[in-house]
Formats: structure tokens, sequence, C-alpha cells
């Protein structure tokens, strides 16, 4: 496995936040964490990477624990992390958010450069000098995702990609998410959205009040409607 | 003409240090968020490495060898402050990170006392640079020349650094977004520990080039300190730029401020300082930011009024410090009474900084300015003592009322520094204005009227005015004002949200505690029988800061218990050693580092976790409230 997470509970002060979350991730397989909002899916990333002070529980990456290592080892083993709320550097151009996520060359990971990753987004390759605070939410989102395969992960997770962007963009959302997975990136992500979950996932779990509740293929939980409406806003 | 241009030109030469130290300060500031109090003694400490250098090991490095070695000895010993000290503390409030830089202070000026003695050092001249050059009948030292060119130097070769290098881009993302800069593999620690060794090295190498220009002594930090304050807020913290060109304002205004106002000259720069600051409250270069770390009172356990057990309990010890006089010596009482007098000054900061969420850096203004209320009336106006006892802390409230409106505009640092410098416009007034206030001289012989002039007597009175004080302020704090105050505190906008003129509660907490200084500072006046320029110093509002976290910040009566420990320590520790501002400097680092919620928030947590252990009770209400940062 990829990315086995074990017995996951994380707190906020004295919220209890999640419980016991547990899943797994193959090699070179995209995997969707399904949830409504709140339902806990960007604390579960967050508490991956170890932005999340309070947590306990197993994460295995690539056949080791990583639990107990702080924040930038945890993504130097090549765990890269795309926030939802995306963090851009407003204050940097897109060369410069790039050249903060670059990292070596990793030998199990394809390797990433500007020109590779201006040819992936090409409205990046448009806008080189531009600020971050100056570009649209869709162009955002692609440099955040541009900005951390800079770091050559070997596996990304990716929170809620699709929020807040037009079609046409999520069109082009989907045939980036598909070519990194050619490349052979793994990646878990987080959606709301089942339609856009479905064009990219090969397996599901869905996420409830911090627990997990379903998991399984796409196949598996298009035949179990009842479910996706019980778990999911459509 | 001649004369302006050189007079122009002296303080562009000033300016060159003035931006080394402002700089180093806003680099450290924009990627830790730590105002680095310590800055100053960095900048000391360059200028003696650097005199010990030349004088003695010039022949091994040459002059400018020893000025460089002096600056990267001074960058090794901030890497290791950054990585025994403040590591540490990034996760305290902004406020405990100022304490600990300042205990830092008081230690090194003891330090540097005990190191290179207590007298003024000249350094030799800088070869090359040893001359002056004739500018129409006017002399120009060839060496502010140089410093001239070096300040847009220096200014260029950070804008490379930060522009134009990988560790640049680094700590410009991070000075943004320090978790997400984790977030992408870069290890913060060292980052930081970088960002602290070039703003160090900046600072020391502004006091190393200072040698041949002014004497180096053991003073020098406070006074580039606040110099330093002053210029980062009017450029903007943590912007280069805006230090370099906030730097040159202040020097120039400096150089002709003596021309033009040799009597205000202090007072202009900070002037102009206080116009800046409220036209654009983030300074020329800055940019406007939210808050990055709340104030104390966010962890705060619940507050809740006295029960009837505990209000029978502080009046048992009333009772018993009352009884004080009927077994104790006369030193004993006069002591007893400065305890008091503290406690009242504790308590008007505590009001203002727990309550208020606001922490003032220059609350013995307040204290001062009503001392020196005393003075007047009684020296000049020639009052009987109880009118003047009603009469002098209005001073203290006149000054709150007038700095609190500007303080109040802004928060955090800002607010901190925005004080301190007000505490400083004050404390050079009375340091100046010789003519009224006696100068460094003082005003002697301000004695009690008879009713209060025997130690027990004295004692009573401040002992009681002390324990009114307490009630009153303890009233207020579980009065609507009260909890209008602690909504500002808590949440600026949502209390704005919810019709709270947040501005205007904020405003008359500051009177409130400036005045209750205020009263505090009267009573001193008449104990200590005159009031000196440092009845309003820097140490003095340090002093109140201690106590109150000491005492534990986010308590309700912790400064009381504060106050009567730190005060009673410090008396004895001045009597015993000639060391105390290292002791207590350390002292205080060991408070901010061991026991960040002081004495009485140390009991109230003990207590609660046996409550918590023993029944099972609620157990939401019994959990502290934290903020999910």
């Amino acid at each position: 496995m990829k990315l086995t997470v074990q017995d996951l509970n994380s707190h906020y002060g004295p919220a209890h936040i999640l419980f016991d979350i547990g899943f797994e991730v193959g090699e070179g397989e995209v995997v969707a964490l399904l949830g409504r909002n709140g339902a806990g899916k960007s604390t579960t990333f967050r508490s991956i990477v170890g932005l999340v002070a309070q947590r306990s529980g197993r994460i295995m990456f690539e056949g080791k624990d990583v639990s107990a290592k702080p924040t930038h080892e945890i993504v130097r083993e090549g765990l890269g992390y795309v926030p939802e709320e995306r963090r851009i550097f407003t204050d940097l151009t897109v060369e410069e958010n790039l050249e903060v996520g670059r990292q070596p060359k990793r030998p199990n990971a394809p390797h990433w450069t500007r020109e590779k990753l201006f040819s992936l987004f090409p409205n990046l390759g448009e806008m080189k000098n531009r600020p971050g605070g100056r570009m649209s939410g869709g162009e955002q989102q692609m440099l955040t995702i541009a900005r951390t395969l800079m770091g050559n992960p070997s596996l990304v997770l990716l929170d809620e990609p699709s929020e807040g962007l037009s079609p046409k963009i999520v069109e082009q959302m989907v045939d980036a998410i598909l070519t990194m997975k050619k490349e052979g990136v793994s990646i878990v992500v987080s959606e709301q959205n089942l339609h856009f979950a479905r064009l990219i996932s090969d397996r599901a779990y869905i996420i409830e009040r911090g627990r997990i509740c379903f998991g399984g293929t796409m196949a598996e939980l298009d035949a179990r409607p009842d479910i996706r409406d019980a778990h999911l806003s459509l | 003409m001649a004369f302006y241009v050189v007079q122009f030109l002296t303080g562009l030469a000033s300016a060159a240090s003035l931006f080394l130290v402002a700089s180093g300060l806003s680099i450290i500031f924009g990627v830790t968020r730590i105002v680095n109090f310590a800055h100053g003694a960095f900048y000391m400490i360059g200028a003696y490495i650097a005199f010990t250098l030349t004088e003695r090991l010039s022949g091994a490095f040459g002059f400018w060898g020893s000025i460089v070695l002096a600056a990267l000895a001074v960058a090794l010993i901030g890497v290791i402050v950054e990585m025994v000290l403040l590591r540490r503390i990034y996760h305290a409030p902004e406020l405990f990170q100022l304490l600990a830089t300042f205990g830092l202070t008081l230690m090194v000026e003891d330090l540097v006392v005990l190191i290179w003695g207590p007298d003024d050092l000249v350094g030799r001249r800088a070869p090359g640079f040893k001359g002056a050059i004739d500018f129409f009948g006017q002399n120009i030292p060839s060496y502010d020349l140089f410093l001239i060119v070096l300040g847009p130097v220096v200014l260029g070769i950070l804008w490379l650094l930060f522009q134009r290098t990988r560790w640049g881009v680094l700590v410009r993302a991070a000075t943004q977004d320090r978790d997400m800069v984790a977030a992408l593999g870069v290890n913060q620690k060292w980052l930081f520990t970088s960002v602290f060794a070039v703003g160090v090295f900046l600072a020391a190498l502004g006091g190393a080039l200072q040698i041949p220009r002014d004497a180096v002594h053991h003073a020098m930090d406070l006074r580039i300190i606040v110099e330093v304050f002053v210029v980062v807020v009017i450029g903007g913290l943590g912007s280069i730029v805006g230090a370099f060109v906030a730097a040159v304002l202040v020097s120039e205004l400096n150089a002709f401020g003596i021309l033009i106002f040799p009597k205000i000259s202090i007072i202009l720069v900070f002037l102009v300082m206080a116009v800046v600051l409220i036209v654009r409250p983030w300074g020329l270069f800055g940019k406007p930011e939210a808050a990055a770390r709340k104030t104390p009172g966010l962890t705060v356990n619940p507050w809740r009024p006295l029960t009837s057990n505990e209000r029978l309990a502080s009046l048992a010890a009333l009772v018993i410090a009352a009884m004080l006089p009927l077994f104790a010596g006369n030193y004993a009482l006069t002591v007893g009474s400065e305890i008091a007098i503290f406690v009242i000054f504790a308590v008007s900061l505590h009001f203002l900084m727990s309550v208020g969420g606001l922490a003032s850096f220059g609350h013995a203004a307040y204290f001062g300015l009503g001392a020196y209320g005393i003075a007047f009336l009684a020296k000049m106006a020639g009052l009987p003592m109880i009118v003047c006892l009603l009469l002098g802390p209005l001073l203290g409230c006149l000054g709150a009322a007038v700095f609190g409106f500007f303080a109040v505009q802004l928060s955090g640092v800002y607010f901190a520094m925005l004080t301190l410098a007000f505490a400083q416009i004050v404390w050079s007034i009375a340091f100046q204005w010789v003519s009224v206030t006696g100068g460094d001289n003082g005003i002697l012989g301000l004695w009690p009227s008879s009713w209060a002039a025997s130690p027990s007597h004295f004692y009573w009175l401040a002992l009681g005015v002390a324990a009114l004080v307490m009630i009153a302020l303890r009233a207020m704090v579980f009065s609507p004002f009260g909890y209008a105050l602690r909504a500002t505190r808590d949440s600026l906008l949502r209390s704005e949200a919810i019709g709270i003129d947040a501005k205007r509660i904020q405003w008359t907490a500051f009177v409130i505690a400036g005045t209750t200084a205020g009263i505090g500072g009267a009573l001193f006046a008449y104990l200590k029988g005159s009031v000196f320029p440092d009845n309003l110093g820097i140490s003095l509002s340090v002093d109140a800061l201690v106590m109150v976290l000491l005492g534990g910040v986010e308590t309700v009566s912790g400064a009381v218990i504060g106050a009567i420990v730190y005060k009673a320590l410090n008396i004895w520790l001045v009597s015993q050693t000639d060391l105390s501002k290292l002791v207590l400097g350390g002292f205080i680092m060991l408070i901010v580092v061991v026991f960040p919620k002081g004495i009485v928030g140390m009991l109230e947590m003990l207590a609660q976790r046996r409550r918590k252990s023993s029944p099972p009770g609620s157990p939401l209400l019994a959990k502290p409230i934290e903020s999910a940062e």
C-alpha cells in the first residue's frame, strides 16, 4: 500500500473532530474521500500532514510510520498536500510560488519541471511574473497544484480541487488530475461533487461526522443509492 | 546654506546605522512575528565586541575585518538565543515574546558592565576615513560620507537577497504563511534561525560601525531600541524599504529638530510617528494585516465573581495585612506601603491588559504623571495632602485620555510600541524641561501631612486605597462595561457587530487604567518624598508587566499576588546583589518559558485538575475554552 491510515483521531481544543479514521491508497490509485461540508475531509488531510497538533493514530506512508514526524519531513518523504483554501503566496509571482515548492528529484516519483507544469497548466505559463494575489480562483487552483507537484510527490492529498470553479476550469482540472495519475502519482481527492469524483477516482470512501462510513469501488458505491443519498448531498 | 547641507549629510550618516538595526528588526518580525526587544542589546554587544577586536586584535584582522567579525560573532550569539529561548515561545502570545527578549536585554546590560566596565569607551577611527572634507568652509567627516554610501548599498544587497535567492523567496513566503511553507517541505526551524541570524547580524553591524563616531556605553541599547521602534512603526513592520525611508526621515528630524526646536527635539520624532500611525496605522510601506495571534485572553477559564467564602477569605487577608503595624517596624511598614502602591499599579495594568486585551508597554507614564501631579500641586500650589491626593491622579487621567485616544486605534504589537513611545515622550519632557520638572534632579521635599506622616498611618492609607481600587476594578470586570470590554478583547469584529462601540470602550478602559495608575503614583510620591523622571521610565513599565505576568495574565486577581511577590523579591534582591538586572532578566525569561500562566494561573490549573479528577461533573464546563487556531 502507498498510504495506510489507521485509527486517526484528531481534536481542536476540547472538540473531538475525527473518530478512528482508517483508509488505504494503493500504488498509482486515485481515491476519493467524499462527504458533506464539515464532515472532516479537510481535517483528515491536515492531520495526515501534521498540521493538526492534537492527533493520534498510525499513518504509514510507503511502509514507514510518519505520524511522529513534523510537517516538513512528512512532505519531504514525498507526500504532497494541496490545501482547500489554496493558500497561494499572494506577494510572490507564479514562478516564485513554484520555487517555494521545489524539492529534489525522487527516484520513485515522476519529476516535474517548470516547463512540464506550464504545459500541464498552459494558463500559468502565460503569467509567470504575475503576483499570486492578482490571479483568478481557477488560476490559483492550478498554481497551488503545480506548486505541490514541484516537490515531486509520489502521492498527493488534493483538498476539494473543484470547489468554486467554473465548469470549464473543472474540465481542465479533470484532465490535469488524469495526467498526474498517468505519470504515476497516487492521489487522494476530497470532494463533495460526486460527479467530479466519478470522473477521476478508482475507489471512494465516505466520511460523515468524522467517521468513515463507507469504502469501496465507484461501482459498489453506485450500487448503493441508499448510502449515497444518506451521506452525500447532491 | 552650506551649514544646512552639512547638517543634512550628518543626518543621512546617522540614518545608516539606524537603518541597519531597523531592517534587522523588521526582517525578524516579518517571519517569526517576534518583536525583538533585545535588538538594541545585540546592537550594543556588536559595538563592544568591535571595540575590543579593533583595539586588541586589529593587527590580526585589520579594522574592517574586526567590524565584520564582531557582527558575525554577535549573529552566532543570536543563533544560540533563537535556538535556546525563542524556539520555545514561538506559539506564545506576542506579549510573552516581547517580555522574554526584554529580560534578555536586562541581562545583557549587566553583563556588558561586568565584562567591559561602566565607563564610556572611545573607539579608534576607521583607517582611510580619518579626515574631513571641506565643504564651503564646513567640515564633513569622511567617515560620514562612507556611511551615507553604505546605507543604500546595504539596502540594495538586501533587496537582491530577498528577490534573487531561493532563501529570500522562502523568507518572503514564510512572512505570509508559515504553515504553508512547512506543508511544502521547508524546515521552518532553520528558516527562522537563519532569519534571526541575519537580523542580528545587521543590528550588530550597525553597532560596530558606530564606534568611530560615538563612544560605546552600556545604555546605548535602550536609546537605539526606542528609535528603532519609531522607525519600523513609521516605515511599516516587515518592510525593508520602509525601514530605510523612515530611518532617513527620523535622522533628519533629529538633525534639524535640534536646530529649529531645541527644546522639543526628542518629542518631534514621536509626534511624526503619532501622525503616521493615525493616518496609516500599518506604517508608510507596511501592509494592513490581521493580528497574527491573539493577546492573552483567549485561553482563559471562564471568570466568575468571588463566592461568599472567598469574599470572607479576602476580607480576612485584608484584616491580617492591616494588623502589620502591631508587630512590624518602620522599615517593614515602608516596604509594605510600597508593595500596596505597586499592587494598585499592577492591578491598573491588569485591567487594561487582561480584561481589555491591550498590553501597554508604557503604563508607567500614568503612574509617573500622577506622581508629578502631586509634585506640582504640593510644591507649586501649596495645596494640602488630601486635596493633592484627590487632584494629582487627574494628571495621569489627562495623559491617559490624550495618549489612549491614539493608542486604542491600534492593537497588538503596534499598540505596545505606541504606548512605549508615548511613555518615552513623557519621560523626555520630564527629563528635558528642567525649569518645570527639575529634570534629572527631580522635585524633592514632598512630605505627607501630619495625619499620614507616621509609617503606620501611611501604610494604612496605602492599604486602604489599594483595597478600594481592587474592589472597584473587580466590580467593573463583572459589570456590563466589563462584559463589553471583554467582548472587544475576544473578538473586536463580533463585538462591533452587536453594537458595541469598541474604540470608545477601549479608550474608557485606558483612561480608567491610567487614572488608577496615577493614584498609585500619587501615593508613591508621598512615600518617597520626591519625584524623578525614572518614575515614568521604561523599566517601571516593565516592572508592571512582569507583576501581571507573574501573577497570571489570564486570571482576575493574579496581579495582586504578582505585585506582592515581585516587589518583595525585587526589594530583597537589590539589597543583596549589584547584579539585580541580571537576576531579574533571568527571572523574567524563566517565568515566560516555564510558568507562562503565572502563580495564580498555576494554582487555578491545579485546583481544576483536582476538581476534574474527583467528581465526574460536567466535563464541558470544566474544560478550558481554547481557540481552534
